[in-house]
Order: C-alpha cells, then sequence, then structure tokens
C-alpha cells in the first residue's frame, strides 16, 4: 500500500519539516513495501523530493490551495489518496500539518498521531512514539483504524539525501465548491532570512540575568556569527524585553536543536520542557547552583557580560579558521 | 456574541512527570490540576474580552469525569457565563471533537476559540477536528484575534512570521501566546462561581481512533562538564571536535 506525504512550500521551495516528512514517509512506504506519492503545494523544486526516497510528486499548481484554507488542502489530499491509494498519511507537525491533518483525520475517520518522533512498529498494530507532557515523557500510541496519519516533530529526523529521483506530474483539484470564507490579507515576515524556531539549527537563548533588553546586543552577535536563531526564556517574553515568538519553553515554542546556547536562564522545569530535545545544550550562568547546568552537556560558571563577548571572539577566530 | 470555549484538565506545568502499572498509564498521584494554560490564558481571556466590549456569553466545555469540575469553576471564577461538562473519560482527541461536536452543532455559536494545544498531550487536535465536525472554517495558531460585526481579523502563525487573515463569523480558532494576558480571578468571582449553572450531558459513545499504549521518561543526561570561563577557545573546540554540532 501506498504512503502520501503532504509536502508544503515556502516561496516555492519545499520547506525543510515537509523534506523531513518526505524522507519518512519514503521509510514508511519501503517498510510497508508500498509507493512513497508526495502531494506537493505548488513547489517549484519538487524533484528534490527523489532525493529522500520520494517515488511520485503530484504537484498542484493552484495557490488557492494553501494551508491558510485547510479545506481545500483536505479536498486535494483525498483526491490524490484516492487515486494512489494511499492508506497512510504523512505530515510534517508545522503550522501547515497543524492546520489540515486534524481536518483530514476527522473527515476520513483515519486516527491521527502528532509530535511523532520514532518510524512505525507493525508488528502489533501500526505503534509510533510521540513527545507528551511538552517534551517532558514520550509516549507510544497504536493508532485503531484502517488509515493512518502521522504527523512527525520538525528536527527529529536528519534529511540524508540520496540518489534517487522522482516523477514529477501536475495535479489539479477543483476546489471551485469550497467557500471558507478566509482571505489572506498580508504575510508578515515570510521573507525573513532568519531560520524559524522549530527549524533551527542552532539557537542562542537568553534570559533574566541579561538584566535589560538593551543588553541582547552580544546574543544577537552570536547568532550571527553562527548563523543561528535567537530564543528567550518566558520572563523575558512576557516583560516585552523579545517578542513573544521568541519564547521557548512549554507554554512556548519547543524546539529541538542540534546546539542550544542558554545565558542566564536559570532552568524552570516549565523551560527545560521546551528544550531538552536539543541535541547539545551548553549553558552559561554565574550561578553554580542554577538548576540548568544538571540538563546540560557544557557549562560555563560565570557572568554573562565577560563570558559572551569572550565567547563570541572565540566562535569568530574558529569561523575565520573553518570557514 | 456567542462564544464556546472547549477547556482541557492538565497536570500543573511544575509537576513531575511520573507513570504507573507498568509505565501504561500516567501517575495522578500528587498531581495539581489545572485548565490547560493556552485554553484559559488566551483563549478564555480573550473570549471574555470580545464579551465585555461588544455583549454575550462564553460558556465553556469540557469533555471530563467529575475531577474536572474543579478547573471548570476556575473558568468560571475567571468570568464565564456558563459550563457544560460531557461526562466521559476521553481516551483521545477524536473522542473530545466528537463529544464537543455533538453538544455544540446545534447551539448556534459565533465562534469557538480553544487553546492552540493542551501542555499534556501536544495534540493540536481537537480544534481542527471540531472544525471539520461542524463545517466551519479553522484558523489555528492565531496570536491576535479581533471582531468587527460580523467579519474577524486573525494573526496566523506561520514558520518565520504571521499572516493577517480575515473569515466571517461563525468559525473555529486556537489561541497562541500573544492573544490575550492571563488574569487572575478575584474573590468575588470565585464566590460567583459557585453559583454559575454547570451542566452535566451524558457523552455520545464516540470511539476513539488511537490507544495509548506505554510511556516513559527520557534517557537522563550524563554529568555536565564544565568550561574555565577564562577559556572559550576551549568551549569552542569541544563543540566542535567533540559535539560535532558546529
Amino acid at each position: 500500500m501506498s504512503v502520501l506525504i503532504v509536502v508544503d512550500t515556502k516561496n516555492g521551495e519545499v520547506k525543510k519539516s515537509s523534506l523531513e516528512a518526505a524522507q519518512y514517509g519514503a521509510n514508511v512506504a519501503a517498510s510497508l513495501g508500498g509507493e512513497a506519492v508526495a502531494l506537493a503545494l505548488n513547489a517549484n523544486n519538487a524533484e528534490v523530493l527523489g532525493t529522500v526516497g520520494v517515488n511520485k510528486v503530484l504537484n498542484v499548481t493552484d495557490v488557492s490551495v494553501s494551508a491558510s484554507d485547510p479545506q481545500k488542502v483536505v479536498a486535494a489530499i483525498v483526491a490524490a489518496a484516492n487515486q494512489v491509494g494511499a492508506k497512510v498519511v504523512v505530515f510534517a507537525h508545522d503550522s501547515t500539518g497543524k492546520a489540515v491533518a486534524p481536518r483530514l483525520s476527522a473527515k476520513s475517520g483515519a486516527g491521527l498521531v502528532t509530535n511523532v518522533t520514532s518510524l512505525p512498529d507493525t508488528a502489533n498494530g501500526f505503534v509510533v512514539s510521540k513527545n507528551v507532557f511538552s517534551g517532558k515523557a514520550h509516549a507510544d500510541v497504536n493508532i485503531l483504524s484502517d488509515e493512518k496519519i502521522v504527523s512527525i516533530l520538525p528536527n527529529a529526523f536528519s534529511v540524508k539525501a540520496g540518489e534517487g529521483s522522482a516523477s514529477v506530474e501536475a495535479f489539479s483539484v477543483d476546489v471551485s465548491g469550497i467557500n471558507s470564507g478566509i482571505t489572506v490579507k498580508e504575510v508578515k515576515g515570510g521573507d525573513s532570512k532568519v531560520v524559524p524556531l522549530p527549524e533551527a539549527e542552532l539557537v542562542v537563548s537568553a534570559g533574566r540575568g541579561l538584566k535589560g533588553p538593551e543588553n541582547w546586543g552580544m546574543v544577537e552577535d552570536m547568532a550571527e556569527i553562527l548563523g543561528a536563531t535567537t530564543a528567550c526564556s518566558r520572563p523575558v517574553a512576557d516583560i516585552g524585553w523579545r517578542p513573544h515568538h521568541e519564547h521557548v519553553g512549554q507554554t512556548g515554542v519547543a524546539i529541538r536543536p542540534n546546539l542550544y546556547i542558554a545565558i542566564g536562564i536559570s532552568g524552570a522545569i516549565q523551560h527545560l520542557a521546551g528544550v531538552n530535545g536539543s541535541k547539545v545544550i551548553v549553558v552559561i550562568n554565574k550561578d553554580p547552583e542554577a538548576p540548568f547546568f544538571k540538563a546540560a552537556d557544557y557549562g560555563v560558571v560565570g557572568d554573562a557580560f565577560e563570558v559572551v563577548p569572550k565567547l563570541n571572539e572565540a566562535f569568530r577566530k574558529f569561523k575565520a579558521a573553518n570557514g | 456574541m456567542k462564544i464556546l470555549v472547549p477547556i482541557s484538565k492538565v497536570p500543573d506545568t511544575t509537576s513531575k512527570i511520573a507513570f504507573t502499572d507498568g509505565d501504561s498509564k500516567f501517575s495522578e498521584e500528587g498531581i495539581q490540576w489545572i485548565v490547560n494554560p493556552y485554553d484559559e490564558w488566551y483563549a478564555l481571556v480573550r473570549a471574555l474580552e470580545l464579551v465585555e466590549a461588544g455583549g454575550g456569553t462564553v460558556t465553556v466545555i469540557n469533555v471530563g469525569d467529575a475531577t474536572s469540575d474543579p478547573i471548570i469553576r476556575k473558568a468560571l471564577a475567571l468570568g464565564a457565563n456558563e459550563a457544560v461538562r460531557v461526562d466521559v473519560n476521553p481516551a483521545d482527541s477524536y473522542v473530545i471533537a466528537k463529544e464537543i461536536s455533538a453538544y455544540a452543532s446545534d447551539k448556534s455559536f459565533d465562534l469557538v476559540l480553544l487553546g492552540k494545544e493542551t501542555i499534556s498531550y501536544n495534540g493540536s487536535e481537537v480544534g481542527g477536528m471540531l472544525a471539520e465536525f461542524m463545517n466551519l472554517p479553522y484558523i489555528s495558531l492565531a496570536a491576535k484575534l479581533e471582531v468587527n460585526g460580523d467579519t474577524a481579523t486573525l494573526d496566523r502563525s506561520i514558520e518565520g512570521g504571521s499572516e493577517v487573515v480575515e473569515v466571517k463569523l461563525p468559525f473555529i480558532a486556537s489561541a497562541a501566546k500573544g492573544m490575550a494576558e492571563q488574569r487572575i480571578p478575584n474573590m468575588r468571582g470565585i464566590m460567583a462561581a459557585r453559583s454559575k449553572p454547570l451542566t452535566v450531558v451524558a457523552a455520545t459513545g464516540a470511539e476513539a481512533k488511537t490507544a495509548y499504549v506505554k510511556y516513559g521518561l527520557p534517557a537522563p543526561k550524563s554529568a555536565v562538564k564544565l568550561v574555565d570561563p577564562e577559556n572559550m577557545d576551549e568551549l569552542v573546540n569541544l563543540l566542535h571536535t567533540e559535539a560535532k554540532v558546529i
């Protein structure tokens, strides 16, 4: 049976999270002995999906079929799934997956698991692992229905591009009968060069230890040197030192970068919940008793105002030497 | 305006998470239950603000057994007018959405507003499912919501930015951080909540599509490696050669 992967785009390019989902879907298809088919939403570079194992791409070329209007995407998925006989649909658990996957589940009656971090175990049903309690724990969930939908956690599966190639064909779906009344008036920040937090592989974050928003310059410097994305702790977003969308933690954005550098953040349990999926954590704090050190791989006990400029200098030297 | 706010019961954000019965069940021992922060801080407070400004009612609904009653009273203390509890312990989001839709479909709500996810199961599922069951438009991850007559304007969060979208009432939206500011209930609210209606309705017996089989905790981290604050070249070297992340 074939696997259908829903692939979204940003400015015409396949999203990083969608590429991860495509590779995941190709692996599921291989284990089930079926074909991996991607349903791409207006992709200019659909052929890239072949490099992660997708066999065939159905490329929707109607800009009105977008995640802003989930009902239209659901209609396209249902049509594509029927055409290729897909029993498993794979999403990335990003803004697109969150908007569309639950609607599809309700429409088709297929069980949905989101935040998925493992390939399915099909020895006893169709069991996938997911993150629960905001990353404080994980759970194995069995999808009971015949048709299954999984939405995978961004940055949980790293992409390894190979030599494969996919056939790409245009896919048209009639959505003229769907009138949800949703109109997009404006897109803000869509052309930003900064990698969005959920997709970022390097994140530099700071907290109340920085004493005021005027001291963020050295944090932004570090982010620029490394090509990292900036983040912050909840109190800092709540008092307005930094924008809300930078808040990582249990009630903010959950992230799992390769490297998370935390400056002047004590490491409350709510903060740790949102970042403990990070591969490597570096903590800089002047308080040796800060709970964050227990969750860290590398720690520096020292005043951020002395340590961070030195670290930035060391990063600069490293970048100059290693490119 | 008639607003419905679905609320979930979740462990307090400071809870230590543990499991029992061979790691097949969440351990409720010593757990303090709260209204899911996204439901309370953003969805419920924004619903109250809209009604305070333009008139109407806010109904909260929970799918759960009687152990949900204290958190439902908290929502009433914050200012919701009435509450409904669908009397079943739900096995998954599909059941929750189906039961809420069974109750709400013929009640002509202008707006259904709920948190973007719970901090317990992190599904981000109920809003979208409910929208499909009720055949309504769905705006997910809204950090801002303004209503003007029969039209609403929302900021929908997308990776690296946001989309300003317009939609006609009725619709369903999930609330993200930024939509409103957390409120603390006052004594008058708490007293008033005791006499506000909390209607318990029977469940329709919706069947779950998924089953939680087993839980686990992340593997413990090995001890932190401390680096001399005077030797940041050493830290950079470790990140490059040992951790291989830069």
